[in-house]
């Protein structure tokens, strides 16, 4: 049994748009839709959150947010698994952008199939060695209805310098993105190297490796007036 | 077969223009005007019309912003998909393929963020 979930960020021109696609495809495909939104889950909408905070780092709180909410949504729904579209491209992306921040721990778990944590639902990619090439294709030939514009704050994100490279890598070594996906998937640490314990949330329940989860910390921020809260290079973790 | 001699003898040694079909879509649009679909005719010239010398004329003549975004070097942008009647352009030989009147060449962007 397939449920549709989409999250609404509440970002103007972007995701309004998609919403009504998603809501075209709950008829195309005869799926049950639920939709969550930040601003429901959280009190903040994306656009509200790019006035506090700027228009750096707003892929921190939507993907910290986002991540939540999806896990909220399937709670809701009462579902076993949940499968999202990371396809072969984002996840090549995810090993390079780990790399280049130096983050051992998401390194060890990006290139799974299968992520489970503590009480949360499964989740997995089944898309993780299709190309995004191939989706596109698939689309186009199809002639499916999708949404393609780009989130109006991402031209400043960091994956989209990811993206550039491995797009560029591609074009030299046709095979780049399976063998970084290979590179990930057969990283092995040493024994001294600390990962972090998985618990949770000691003020909303979610899992966490800390005390706090990063969703209540950037909302602390936000609803404090302290928008760099919890943001950007100086908050590793400790 | 004199008769064709002669006659090829005194015809131009331009080739002859192309009319073409070009569509763009994933976000590329934005680049043209936001429009989608474009019916194009290119002049004659003497070195045949192919993808390569399309993508120099619609960077000159059509695109209206950002020529970085669209191509790089002398080829699309990595993460620009191109199809020509449908086909993927890389089995047909990329930028060396040469257009034939009522071609239908379609961009579709991947890059997009979100």
């Amino acid at each position: 049994n397939l449920t549709l979930l989409s999250v609404g960020e509440g970002i103007t021109g972007y995701r309004d748009d998609s919403l009504e696609t998603v809501k075209r495809n709950e008829v195309q495909y005869g799926l049950p839709l639920r939709i969550v939104s930040y601003k429901e889950l959280y009190g903040w909408t994306m656009d509200e959150i790019v006035r506090e905070v700027g228009r750096k780092n707003n892929c921190t709180f939507c993907g910290v947010f986002r991540r939540q909410a999806l896990d909220r949504g399937a709670a809701l729904e009462k579902v076993d698994r949940i499968v999202t579209g990371h396809n072969a491209d984002d996840i090549a992306e995810t090993v390079v952008m780990n790399i280049l921040r130096g983050d051992v721990a998401r390194l060890q778990r990006c290139t799974a199939v299968t992520t489970s944590g503590g009480e949360t639902i499964p989740r997995s990619k089944p898309f993780k060695y299709t190309y995004e090439k191939e989706i596109v294709m698939y689309a186009y030939f199809k002639k499916l209805d999708y949404f393609s514009t780009e989130c109006i704050y991402s031209p400043n994100a960091y994956r989209g310098h990811a993206r550039a490279f491995l797009k560029d890598l591609e074009s030299i070594r046709s095979t780049s993105i399976i063998d970084i996906i290979h590179s990930g998937d057969s990283l092995a640490f040493r024994k001294n190297v600390k990962f972090p314990t998985l618990g949770t949330c000691s003020q909303c329940g979610y899992i966490s490796s800390q005390t706090l989860c990063k969703a209540c910390v950037l909302l602390q921020g936000l609803n404090k007036g302290l928008p760099r809260l919890a943001v950007g290079k100086t908050n590793t973790s400790k | 077969s004199d008769l064709l001699w002669s006659r090829v003898n005194k015809t131009s040694l331009k080739l002859a223009e192309r009319s073409i079909s070009v569509e763009f879509s994933g976000g590329a649009e934005l680049l043209f005007g936001n429009v989608k679909k474009h019916r194009i005719r290119l002049p004659a010239r003497e070195t045949a019309w192919n993808l390569g010398s399309l993508l120099i004329w619609l960077r000159d003549n059509l695109l209206r912003e950002r020529p970085e975004l669209f191509v790089q070097g002398e080829t699309v942008r990595p993460g620009i998909l191109v199809l020509i009647n449908d086909t993927d352009w890389e089995l047909l030989g990329q930028t060396q393929y040469e257009l034939a009147d009522e071609d239908t060449i379609v961009f579709i962007s991947t890059l997009h963020g979100g």
